[in-house]
């Protein structure tokens, strides 16, 4: 614990990320024991067009949902879709990466310009048609698999790299000569050296597939039922909920999505430094 | 050999509006069960509040006119041949208005705060992330970059909510939403123009704000390296003055990966202006996409995404063709 403190004074970058994800933890954990979520989140549990009270928190909406609820119910599936997707993104990623940078060949080639095509295609864009071809179905599930469908082109990229210029190093060449096969070299000596890359690129791609679902949700293309942050949003475009002067409804969505962007994004920039000390401190 | 790299360039840029329309056909076709001439007809005459007994007759008529009835293949062919022309269909919700016109009334609206949002911001992330690595810079600058940098973390629609809020709703410095005021009718007059460019300055700025700090993380990186090369010592050796070695010697040269990042960066930046669109219902291709999902209207939806996908290929592929140009060190003889 104390080593850890130690480096999070050299990397202070890190420690706000986790931070972040502390005081969010904590705030719902909070809410969880306070509401019954199956039903404080959905509509008609609460008069509604409260402002924030002692008995509602942080207020009521339009259908009434308690907001507290809300968010506390939200954060957890925002949360799941996001590692859901970006979960499914690195493994594909890795796998490609690895057959890619490891066997090289036409199957390099052809991996290699799938993922530099497809990363000229607006993501958002082609995800909006997946989904909304599929909108009668969508449930949090499907939504994160069709996110996940399009997660996997950057940490493919990053993998790949990274595997290439490992395998020309001394100790690979050792562990070839010494006579360990394939497999034992991918997971016994790649992958150990790779770890650091592989905990940055999840940051990365969890919160690129948290950032492509409050989109699709906020275009109205979520689980419509589901109290989920982006959904929130949508409902609050949908109500014009500021033009009514709600302020605290979208108060409470906005906050949590800016504390959960800004703890990714301080968590990635720590494991950043952490994966590659050399980088320069900017923040 | 450069001839061989535009046409293959090209060849690429052919390949991926392929592979956009092919998506675009074959989707909504996969998605089982899904039928929206249907959907649209029941909604309708669900508006009007009665039950059309000739529904199927209906049905069938409009099948036969938007070519359904056709075998795939022959659909297929007809699609991509329709596409190649630029006819996206007609709009479902407003029948017999075409995708291509109703996309040609928004688009002056986003080609108008999104061109703003990126040339303010590129500009101003680029003058700012110089100065930062730059040693003679007021020192105070340097603090702008972790706030904005900040804010680059947040999704633009979402700063976009905060703004309205304090600055429209509060304060009322800014109206509220829309492209104009309601009530008046858009001319040239110089009256018309000021609300314009009123209503255009909070989506803008809730863009600006989230991505100028990006610009200036990358180019203070370029220039802090550019710093130590020889050529700026021999330029300051001289005795040049700061702000010719600062924008001649500097600027010019850590420009160069700027311009390649705002080309990877576009594709971001026209989602996220399609949601700010939506939070400040401006009427732009966003709000039109928006409001097609609401209504359940496909071939806009798909019309738009397709048509989307297209304009920022063609972007790419200009910009690709154009770096040599820009940087006589970029040589595609040898990649």
């Amino acid at each position: 614990m104390k080593g850890f403190l130690n480096y999070v004074r050299r990397n202070p970058n890190l420690g706000i990320g986790f931070l972040m994800f502390i005081i969010l933890f904590v705030f719902c954990a909070i809410g969880y024991f306070r509401y019954d979520l199956a039903k404080a989140a959905y509509p008609l549990a609460a008069p509604a067009n409260k402002p924030p009270s002692w008995q509602y928190p942080l207020g009521t909406d339009s259908q009434g949902r308690e907001l507290y609820a809300v968010i506390v119910a939200g954060t957890f599936l925002t949360l799941r879709i996001g590692v859901t997707a970006g979960l499914i993104g690195l493994a594909t990623g890795t796998v490609l990466g690895f057959i890619a940078a490891y066997f090289r060949g036409w199957v390099d080639v052809v991996i290699k310009s799938l993922v530099d095509i497809l990363l000229t295609i607006p993501g958002l864009m082609v995800l909006i048609i997946i989904a909304s071809a599929t909108k009668q179905a969508m449930s949090i599930t499907l939504l994160a698999l069709i996110i996940a469908s399009l997660a996997w082109m950057g940490p493919t990229r990053t993998i790949r790299a990274q595997v290439l210029s490992l395998r020309e190093r001394p100790f690979l060449q050792a562990a070839r000569l010494s006579g360990m096969n394939s497999i034992e070299i991918i997971f016994l000596e790649l992958m150990p050296n790779l770890l650091p890359y592989l905990a940055a690129s999840l940051v990365g791609s969890v919160t690129g597939g948290i950032f492509a679902s409050i989109g699709l949700e906020a275009f109205g293309l979520g689980a419509m039922r589901e109290p989920t942050l982006g959904m929130t949003i949508y409902w609050v475009i949908y109500y014009s909920a500021l033009l009514k002067g709600m302020w605290w409804w979208a108060m409470a969505p906005v906050t949590v999505i800016i504390i959960i962007f800004i703890g990714l994004f301080s968590l990635g920039a720590g494991l950043d430094e952490l994966a590659n000390p050399r980088t320069r401190r900017v923040l | 050999m450069r001839t061989g790299y535009v046409v293959q360039r090209i060849l690429l840029f052919f390949a991926i509006m392929w592979l956009a329309a092919t998506i675009n056909f074959v989707l909504p076709r996969l998605a089982t069960g899904r039928d929206p001439i249907r959907e649209q007809l029941i909604a309708q005459s669900m508006r009007g509040g009665f039950m059309s007994t000739s529904m199927e007759v209906m049905v069938k008529e409009y099948r036969v006119k938007f070519g359904l009835d056709e075998p795939l293949p022959k659909q297929y062919v007809t699609y991509l041949w329709n596409t190649l022309r630029f006819d996206l269909g007609k709009s479902l919700t407003n029948y017999p208005k075409a995708v291509m016109n109703l996309i040609g009334e928004a688009l002056p609206w986003t080609l108008g705060i999104v061109s703003f949002a990126i040339v303010t911001s590129f500009t101003l992330g680029t003058i700012l992330g110089a100065l930062i690595a730059w040693p003679r810079a007021p020192r105070l600058l340097k603090f702008t970059v972790p706030f904005l940098l900040t804010f680059s973390a947040v999704p633009f629609y979402i700063l976009g909510l905060i703004l309205i809020y304090f600055f429209a709703f509060q304060l009322k410095w800014f109206p509220i939403g829309g492209g104009y005021p309601i009530g008046t009718v858009p001319s040239f007059t110089l009256g018309f123009v000021t609300k314009l460019v009123y209503h255009a300055m909070l989506p803008s700025l809730s863009m600006i704000l989230a991505s100028t700090g990006g610009w200036a993380l990358g180019m203070r990186g370029m220039m802090v390296t550019i710093q130590g090369e020889d050529y700026m010592n021999y330029a300051e050796a001289k005795g040049l003055t700061d702000s010719r070695i600062f924008f001649g010697y500097g600027v010019r040269n850590a420009m160069l990966p700027q311009t390649t990042g705002l080309a990877l960066s576009l594709g971001q930046l026209i989602a996220g202006a399609g949601l700010v669109e939506v939070v400040f219902g401006y009427p732009g291709i966003g709000s039109l996409l928006g409001q097609s999902i609401t209504q359940f209207d496909y071939t806009t939806i798909y019309g738009i995404v397709f048509f989307l996908i297209v304009t920022l290929g063609i972007v790419l592929l200009v910009l690709d063709l154009l770096y040599p140009l820009i940087d006589p060190r970029i040589n595609y003889e040898q990649a």
